[in-house]
């Protein structure tokens, strides 16, 4: 294949929010706030903690690695054979916070995990679907 | 279109192989006969059609005394799945949820 098996991808998402870091810090670490945006779930903001996030398609399971109030949570984040690592920094601006989430540590090789899992399955043989019909 | 995306879809672009491949992928690993007997074409057309799908390799035999086994490799479809954007659309909707929460928080 190619040398690309041993890089790791990335996923950063950045948003400026028009709240102060203490509240957002809520959302992101009270286990029935995270429910109410995330998933259901077990969260303790305790370093080496161990939780799950359920959704209906299946279960994440979790490791609390670092924790600074207000300013960065970060866990491990497990799903069908996938490792990776989530973590949140909050930095406060002049009008509120900037939230950013990393998502990092794949593997390309690991995305075959992912998609031979339930997750995603059916949506993406639809989409394969479509796509082939408008390739014909 | 890179040429590994042209044989995939060529070979997926049948419907009854496609069908026996995504088969495979909900039920598992499957003789040719029990193949062979929910797909309504006959045996010879699924090993045909089998052997296309193994030569894209998105499908592994395995034999065992006079009966061949197929099984899915989810693998081969990867050069057709942009991994990191599905993932970046699952946090993109996760912080508009967030954001609605927030809003309905009290201070």
């Amino acid at each position: 294949m190619n040398d690309t098996a041993t890089e790791t991808l990335s996923v950063v998402v950045e948003r400026e929010i028009p709240f102060p870091p203490e509240k957002i810090w809520r959302a992101l670490t009270q286990p029935h706030l995270i429910e109410e945006w995330l998933m259901k779930n077990d969260f303790k903001p305790v370093v080496d903690h161990r939780f799950n996030l359920r959704a209906d398609w299946g279960a994440v399971d979790c490791q609390v690695l670092a924790i600074e109030p207000n300013k960065t949570l970060s866990y491990t984040w497990a799903a069908y054979g996938l490792e990776s690592v989530v973590t949140w920094t909050l930095t406060p601006t002049r009008t509120g916070t900037r939230l950013r989430m990393e998502q990092s540590g794949f593997r390309p090789d690991q995305q075959q995990a992912f998609h031979g899992a339930r997750f995603g399955w059916q949506k993406f043989l639809a989409k394969l679907d479509q796509v082939l019909a408008q390739a014909a | 279109m890179p040429k590994a995306h042209d044989v995939l879809f060529r070979t997926l672009a049948d419907p009854t192989r496609r069908a026996l491949f995504e088969r495979l992928c909900r039920e598992g690993e499957q003789t040719v006969g029990a193949l062979t007997a929910r797909s309504g074409v006959s045996q010879p057309a699924v090993s045909k059609h089998l052997g296309v799908l193994k030569q894209a390799r998105l499908v592994r035999d395995r034999h065992e005394g006079r009966q061949t086994h197929y099984s899915a490799q989810l693998g081969a479809l990867a050069p057709l799945i942009d991994w990191t954007s599905q993932m970046a659309g699952f946090w993109q909707s996760r912080f508009d949820h967030l954001e609605d929460l927030l809003k309905r928080m009290d201070q």
